[in-house]
């Protein structure tokens, strides 16, 4: 304001309103010109800076990549000895050895993790939405307190109750089974929460009434109508739930010790032993690394746009 | 009469069928959630422990507070650094020493990814930059978030090994001359799990407060341009008291997932954490005492523990997204406040959801 009174001295003061002879009401305003001037520089300025800092930001998300996807095509001695951009021309060699490997079953592995991923995903979705359904459409006595109660117990992490879990699994003989990982996700409040949102938006009354009178049953409203509607919610919960379920760590390797039950994250933290034969070669290695990231990344990249949509879309709506 | 009961009685069928579709929620919930949680309490409680010497478990004997007891006493003298420098050393218990080394890392992660992410979503929203190509930048940058922790954590492991790309880099460049082990280094293995921390959440953090942003009436951004607001004088005195909701739920729900903290840290610290145990998180002393120490008892009074910390920051998160709703005015607005509570606060529940589903949070 300073600089403004500075330079209208004299004149007419900054913000009020003229009526000129002619009838028009004109605001002046404090002179432009200069100001203009230094504004473009100056925004030029900070354009620059803001893309700077993005490719830095960048570069530092793809560079462990990308030094990933050459360091599979290298062997072992390039390797350790000399950094470099470009790719190898040993990619299929690291690959035949990685899967030849007897201590170390990561095709084995793959197949475990994508069962496991795939499986708790659909019961996620599935019963997510059932759930969601429940509380959104009909009313029953306690429906509140039940509502209170799912999300009182959202941020309840798994692993203050994974020893509980992993002496229950003991005494029912279920370590080194796929089911322990998959069943409790059928209960999983963070996507019931999602689903309800999006229930809330997507979902009339109108149309359950209207299925109603033509006879349908609440079971087949569900399947036929609600299940339909949700789909883009169902997808994007369907991706998070499955890379959750991938890159899981903790009670997978609590629970799963038989080598041929384990799943990628359990196979790749072994590779932090330096004993671990598999660390002579270390193309081998970064084969490992990738098959256990790069599925996940196409994915990603080819449903970035709803996935960033999803995730932001909750966010947007409160 | 008879048409209006027989309504009646429909619609009460028709809310019996919505009790049986919570029926597989809440059998899993209370069979693999709910009772294994009991389960740890009751361990809390009892001597329960693998001994080497008999080769078989002993107990579970009830033994009262003894494990708490442990938990908060067992301690060491321990060396502390500043950026590798020895800055002295006295007693600590474990449980403190372990704690303090999970937030200390959390912080160097969080501090750099609350300004960067905030200075992102300032420049995505703002107008008068125009800034090309967001989409895909804002794709790029919050791909390491879907990244498996364990692959990442080993990939940088490799990366700053001693003979890896990252010293070779260096040495070519001239900046080192010999070759340097970053994992005997207390700041540098913090500085690598803090790092991967940064990269995984910024992307995540900024698509977060940028909503925030975007949920400002544009109006006031207006008339703040009008008044000749510089841009720095917008964000002290518009933009920031503004976000200070979504800044405090962003905060502790960080602050949530930092005491989480497991997989980058076992994978970085090669399962062992790392030199004089400076980067050994609470999770992994978890990890240690259930698989490694196999002594349950400790275990469970651990988890109560975290069980408790967890609790008290998730209830201050509620507490701070229903507070920060201005009381309207209306009576039929006033009769489903309850209602509104739940729906207002979606942003910061669903996010703060999200972040320990993927720290391995409730679906197992």
């Amino acid at each position: 304001m300073k600089l403004f009174e500075k330079n209208n001295a004299g004149k007419t003061p900054v913000g009020s309103t003229n009526i000129s002879s002619n009838g028009c009401v004109s605001l002046t305003l404090a002179p432009r010109k200069k100001e203009r001037i230094s504004g473009t520089t100056q925004l030029i300025i900070r354009r620059i800076f803001v893309y700077i800092v993005l490719v830095i930001l960048t570069l530092m998300c793809l560079f462990p990549i990308w030094i990933l996807l050459v360091n599979m095509t290298r062997t072992h001695s390039q390797i350790s000895t000399q950094f470099s951009l470009w790719f190898g021309t040993h990619f299929a060699e690291n690959w035949s050895n990685v899967f030849a490997r007897t201590n170390i079953k990561l095709d084995k592995a793959l197949l475990n993790s994508l069962l496991i991923a795939f499986c708790s995903s659909v019961l996620t979705c599935y019963f997510s939405a059932l759930t969601a359904f429940s509380i959104q459409i009909y009313n029953f006595k306690g429906k509140n307190i039940i509502f209170t109660f799912i999300l009182l117990i959202m941020m309840i992490p798994s692993q203050v109750g994974a020893l509980g879990f992993l002496q229950m699994m003991n005494d029912m003989h279920a370590t080194n089974k796929f089911w322990p990982l998959i069943l409790p996700a059928i209960a999983s409040p963070i996507v019931f929460f999602y689903m309800k949102q999006y229930m809330e938006a997507v979902l009339p009354f109108e149309i359950i009434e209207a299925a109603r009178v033509d006879g349908a049953s609440e079971f087949s409203i569900f399947h036929i109508i609600v299940l339909p509607l949700m789909v883009p919610a169902l997808a994007v919960q369907f991706i998070f739930c499955f890379v959750g379920s991938w890159n899981n760590l903790f009670i997978p390797s609590l629970l799963l010790s038989k080598e041929d039950m384990q799943t990628v994250p359990i196979v790749i933290s072994k590779f932090t032993d330096t004993s671990n034969p598999i660390n002579f070669d270390l193309g081998q290695v970064y084969i490992a690394i990738g098959l256990a990231i790069i599925p996940l990344v196409i994915m990603y990249l080819i449903f970035s746009r709803f996935i960033i949509k999803g995730m932001t879309a909750g966010a947007v709506k409160g | 009469m008879k048409p209006l009961l027989r309504r009646h009685k429909n619609h009460i069928s028709y809310n019996f069928w919505g009790l049986i579709f919570l029926i597989p929620f809440f059998v899993i919930f209370i069979w693999l959630q709910l009772v294994p949680l009991g389960r740890t309490f009751y361990y809390a409680f009892e001597k329960y422990f693998y001994s080497t010497g008999k080769g078989s478990f002993i107990g579970p004997t009830f033994c009262g507070w003894d494990n708490f007891a442990y938990i908060f006493t067992n301690g060491a003298i321990r060396k502390y650094y500043f950026f590798d420098q020895s800055i002295g050393s006295w007693w600590m218990p474990d449980i403190a020493y372990y704690l303090a080394n999970t937030l200390i890392i959390w912080l160097m992660g969080f501090i750099p990814q609350i300004i960067v992410s905030l200075a992102l979503a300032i420049w995505f929203t703002d107008a008068r930059l125009k800034l090309k190509f967001t989409r895909f930048w804002k794709t790029v940058m919050y791909m390491p978030n879907l990244i498996m922790a364990a692959a990442f954590g080993m990939l940088f492991l490799m990366l700053f090994s001693s003979d890896g790309p990252v010293v070779q880099i260096l040495m070519s460049m001239g900046i080192l001359h010999e070759q340097f082990s970053f994992g005997d280094s207390e700041f540098w293995v913090r500085f690598i799990i803090a790092l991967i921390n940064f990269l995984m959440w910024f992307g995540n953090t900024t698509l977060l407060l940028m909503s925030g942003v975007m949920g400002i009436d544009e109006s006031i951004f207006e008339s703040a341009v009008v008044d000749g607001s510089s841009a720095h004088h917008t964000f002290w005195a518009i933009t920031f008291p503004l976000l200070k909701p979504i800044f405090i739920y962003v905060f502790i729900t960080s602050l949530i997932g930092g005491i989480q903290l497991f997989d980058v840290a076992w994978m970085v610290t090669r399962g062992g954490g790392g030199p004089n145990l400076t980067s050994l998180t609470v999770m992994s002393y978890l990890y240690m005492l259930i698989n490694k120490a196999k002594n349950y008892g400790q275990a469970g009074a651990l988890s109560i523990v975290m069980f408790f910390i967890t609790a008290a920051l998730s209830m201050s998160v509620f507490y701070v997204s229903i507070s920060q709703k201005n009381p309207e005015k209306g009576v039929a607005r006033e009769r489903r406040k309850r209602f509104r509570t739940y729906k207002d606060c979606d942003p910061t529940r669903l996010e703060m959801a999200r972040i320990s589903h993927q720290q391995g949070g409730i679906s197992l």
